[in-house]
Parts: C-alpha cells; structure tokens; sequence
C-alpha cells in the first residue's frame, strides 16, 4: 500500500537549536499514527513543519508522492490537510458555528462582490453550510452549543470545536495537536471516543498527546521523539518494550 | 439577520424624514456630509474592526477620488462620472501595489506605510500646482447624470442617501458570507485561518483595496458636493478623523459605523460655541468615550441590552 505521507530526513533549526533532527517516518491512510515524547521533544514543532506554519531547514515531506515541504498552510489545506492547535486557536471575535463554517471555506464561492451583492445562491448555500457545521458540532458532542458565542464556551468545549471546524474541511489527513490537553478524566474519554469516531469515519488521524492511555487505546503506530530525534517507531507493544523509550520516559536507570 | 434588517430598515426611515424635519439648509448639508463620512466609515471599519488591520492614510485616498473628478473633467474635458471610476481605479492599483508588500510582513508596519503614503499624496497635491490648484485648490465642474445636473443640496442628498443605505445592505450581507467570515477568521486567529485555507495576504489586499476604493469614490462625491477641492481633503488628520470614527462607533459594528460618523461630524459643529476651547471640549470628550465605552458606542449598548450586532 502506498504511503499517504512520507517524512524524511526532515530538521528544522532555529538559531542553534536543533528542534528536529533527521527525523524519518511514513503514514498509510486510513490509520491512527501517534506522536509521543517528553516536553520539548519537538511533537508541535514536527506538525507545524508539516503543515506548513514552519519551512524545514533541510529534508522532504510528500503527501501521495508529491512534494509539499515549503507550501504554505493555506495551500496544504487545499490538499486535503486539517490541524487543531495544542494552545486553542479559535476565532473568539465570532460565534462557535461560524468558527466551524471557516473550516469549509475552501469548499465555497468566496467572491467578495457576489458576496456584498447577495448573489442568490449564495445565501442558500450558506444556510446548508450551516445546517452541516450543526451536524458536525453534534458529531463532536456539542450540540447544545451552536447558538453559542466562542468566548462564551468552556476550555474543554473550544478543544471540540477545533477538531469540528478542522473536520468542516472534509480533510484526508487530521492532525491532532494533544486534543485532550487540560481536560478532567470523563472529558479525556469522550475526546478517545470521538477520535475514534473521526478515525473511523474514513479520515486517517495524526496525534500528538501526552495521556498513554489514549495513545496505546488508539494507536495503529506510535513515534517516540526525543531531543527532537526520533528515538523509536512501531506499534503501541513494540514501543512500550523499547529499552530507549523507557529510558527517556523514566529515566536512564530505572 | 432579523435584528440588521430592522437595522438598515430604521437607517432607511430616518433618511426618508430627514429632508422634511430639517430646519434648514445648514442641517441638510450637515446631514450629507454625515451620510458621506458614513460610507467610507464603513470601508474602513471593514478594515480595521472585522480584518483587524489599519489605516492611517484613507484620507489620501479620498484625496485621489477628489482630485480626479476635479482635475480629469476641468484639464481633459472627461465625463466626471468616467473620472470617477478612473479615480476609484487608481486608487485600487495604488492600494494594491502597497499592501502586497507590507502584508507579508508581520507587525504594525501597514501603519507606518498608510500614514507615509497619505502623507506623500497630500504633498503632490499641494506641489502639482498647475494641475491641483496647489495649496488653494480648485473649483469642481458639476456631476451629471443622465442629461440631468445634480446641483441642489436636496439633489445631493437622496444620491447620497441611497448610496448610504446600499452600502449598509452591502457591508451586511458581505460580513456574514464565506469571504467575511474568512476575514473576521484572520483577525480572530491568523494562523487557524492559513490552516483552514485562508490565503490571508489575498483577503488582506482585498479589503484594503475596496475600503480605499470606498474612500476614493466618496472623495470624489464630496468633490462634487462642494464644487471645490483642496489639499485639506487629503490631510493626514483627516485620515485620523475617519479612524476614530470607527473607533467611537464601535469596531466590528456596522450601525456602529454609522452613529461614529454622525456624531463627530456633528460634534465639532456643535461645539462651535466654546469659541477656541473647542479642541479641548473634543479631546475630552474623546477620552470620555475611551474610558467608558472603550469598545464603542454601538457593541457597548448592544452587549448591555443582551443583543448581537
């Protein structure tokens, strides 16, 4: 099978810190791939490279075979490309659905003159986007929010609403920048639901995220980052056992 | 969308009684130069209140309107409504030619760059005495219309009024589409937008250009209005004039726009009495509305009384 994303020898420096070395890796579609490692092992800086918010300082990245390292993000987006952010990225100054309707702009007609104008077909258009953004705020468990205002809503509810806006642009590749950061013990096992969910819903999922619990439960392959190298790759069983990654995670005599 | 439909419906009552309750001449020529300064608001607050980015020279740009429907009819003998659009045009090439560069750049620099080039358009107007008139300006030949010449100030305030109320409808229906969400998306999160799609250089230029597009047509309007021009119109505190009434009205608030605009077009008419102290009474009151109502008027009294704009 083919690989849908292939990462080699991908670095990034800034200044004189190396945040990712000659860091390797490929991801079939359909799968839940995870990225796991200490703080500062350089996960967020790995999917800002390959999202494109960062341009790598040397390595490639493909996406189907085709190169992409050094497109920009709104261009990655159009390649079928989502992401949530580890640090909520929401549009506070507007409301919860239309934070998820942002999410299917590239789907839509964005003339600014027909728009100004009120073409007809657009406002019909616009009201089934709206009925859709409703749906997927019910797929990620926030229905009672989509009268809402985004600065209205509780920490735990923007997570969702990222992973809904990121899912409002029919994406082939999700990245999942610790989705469950922050959140209680019954909240972490709802997002381990609806992540499944998204993973089954055909999306192929990539996710950073410090609870091991999820991580093992979901993960089809893990990556271990350390020092921004990669340290391990495998299954969930296979990585568990790597002496390396236990050495980083609880330290080199334990 | 009920809410702004009552909205542009009050706006569109009010100027149809207007006329009929004005006391006199000086309140209709008062009321359309509110209505005037009511459009380019508009613009701008698109720019600076929903995109988050602003302008410290659409007064220069309001000059280039101004100055082509004095200059192309009265040197070149052109139709002033083809001078207008040729002014509208520029204006669009200019806006464009500048915010490309500046918007890739990160930072407060399209500040720095609208200021320098207001300030520049205000210089050649007033050097390019042979063609502008130089620092005493020039008279405006009159706007026609189909054969028919708008002359009156009654003439000039169903235009202007009409213009006003479309372009309500227009900033309405533009703000709730896929490009201003897109726009209201950058402002909120820049990066959140790039990732969704959003080519954020493209809608910065686009707004940037039609709310300097917006004071071009409205520089040539007013050009017409009074029949005459003069550097004044491109003048840097002009540009900060027009800024504050978005900033007063409410930034992100269409109606906000327009109560900004009418009250310090007024304002300064109003406190013609204080004789010399005016500027101070203005300052004053100017903080006044930064300290109690630093999100402008309109969001102010609509997040009091629990209603969206």
């Amino acid at each position: 099978m083919a690989r849908l994303l292939e990462v080699s020898d991908l670095s990034i420096h800034f200044g004189g810190v190396k945040a990712v070395q000659n860091v390797s890796f490929g991801i079939d579609a359909g799968i839940v791939y995870s990225v796991i490692g200490p703080n500062g092992a350089g996960k967020t800086t790995l999917f800002n490279l390959i999202t494109g918010v960062y341009k790598p300082t040397a390595g490639e990245i493909r996406l189907d075979g085709e190169a992409i390292h050094g497109r920009s993000p709104n261009e990655l987006a159009r390649r079928g490309m989502a992401r949530t952010f580890q640090n909520l990225q929401i549009c506070m100054n507007m409301s919860a659905i239309e934070n998820v309707m942002v999410g299917a702009h590239l789907r839509l007609d964005r003339n600014l003159v027909k728009a100004a104008l009120r073409f007809p077909g657009l406002k019909r258009r616009d009201r089934e986007l709206r009925d859709e953004a409703a749906q997927l705020m019910d797929f990620v468990g926030l229905g009672q929010y989509v009268e809402a205002r985004a600065d209205s809503m509780p920490y735990g509810a923007l997570k969702r609403l990222e992973i809904a806006r990121a899912l409002a642009m029919k994406p082939r590749l999700i990245f999942l920048d610790e989705p469950a950061a922050g959140l209680n013990p019954k909240e972490t096992i709802e997002v381990d639901h609806l992540v499944r969910k998204v993973a089954d819903s055909g999306v192929t999922v990539v996710l950073v995220e410090h609870d091991m619990k999820m991580v093992m439960n979901l993960s089809d392959r893990i990556l271990v980052l350390d020092y921004g190298k990669k340290l391990a790759e495998g299954t969930g069983e296979e990585v568990r056992r790597n002496p390396d990654v236990i050495a980083a995670y609880l330290g080199a005599h334990a | 969308m009920k809410s702004t439909t009552i909205g542009i419906l009050v706006v569109a009552a009010i100027l149809v009684v207007l006329p009929f309750v004005a006391p006199n001449a000086y309140y209709l020529d008062l009321t359309v130069r509110m209505a005037i300064n009511a459009i380019i608001v508009l613009g701008l607050n698109l720019l600076i209140g929903f995109a988050g980015q602003i302008s410290l020279g659409h007064a220069g740009f309001l000059g280039i309107g101004a100055y082509a429907s004095a200059v192309l009819p009265t040197h070149f003998g052109w139709h002033p409504l083809v001078a207008m659009g040729a002014g509208a045009a520029a204006t669009a090439v200019l806006a464009g030619l500048v915010a490309r560069p500046i918007f890739k750049l990160k930072g407060h620099y399209l500040a720095m760059a609208t200021l320098g080039l207001g300030i520049i358009i205000n210089i050649a107007l007033r050097n390019e005495a042979q063609w502008t008139g130089g620092p005493d300006g020039m008279p405006v030949p009159a706007m026609g219309l189909f054969g028919f010449e708008l002359s009156t100030d009654r003439q000039w305030y169903w235009v202007v009024a009409a213009l006003l109320v479309i372009s309500v409808w227009a900033s309405l229906n533009l703000i709730d589409s896929p490009f201003g969400r897109a726009l209201r998306a950058l402002h909120g999160s820049e990066v959140a937008s790039q990732v969704v799609g959003v080519d954020v250089v493209r809608y910065k230029v686009a707004i940037f250009v039609m709310s300097a597009v917006f004071a071009s047509l409205m520089g040539s309007v007013t050009a017409h209005y009074i029949g005459f021009v003069s550097p004044n119109f491109a003048d840097f505190f002009h540009s900060i004039e027009l800024v504050t009434m978005v900033v007063v009205g409410g930034m992100a608030s269409v109606f906000g726009s327009l109560v900004g605009a009418v009250l310090l077009t007024a304002l300064p008419q109003a406190l013609a009495t204080f004789e010399g102290w005016e500027t101070v009474v203005f300052g004053a009151i100017l903080m006044g509305f930064m300290i109690f109502l630093p999100k402008g008027i309109v969001p102010t009294l609509a997040a009091k009384f629990g209603k969206g704009d």
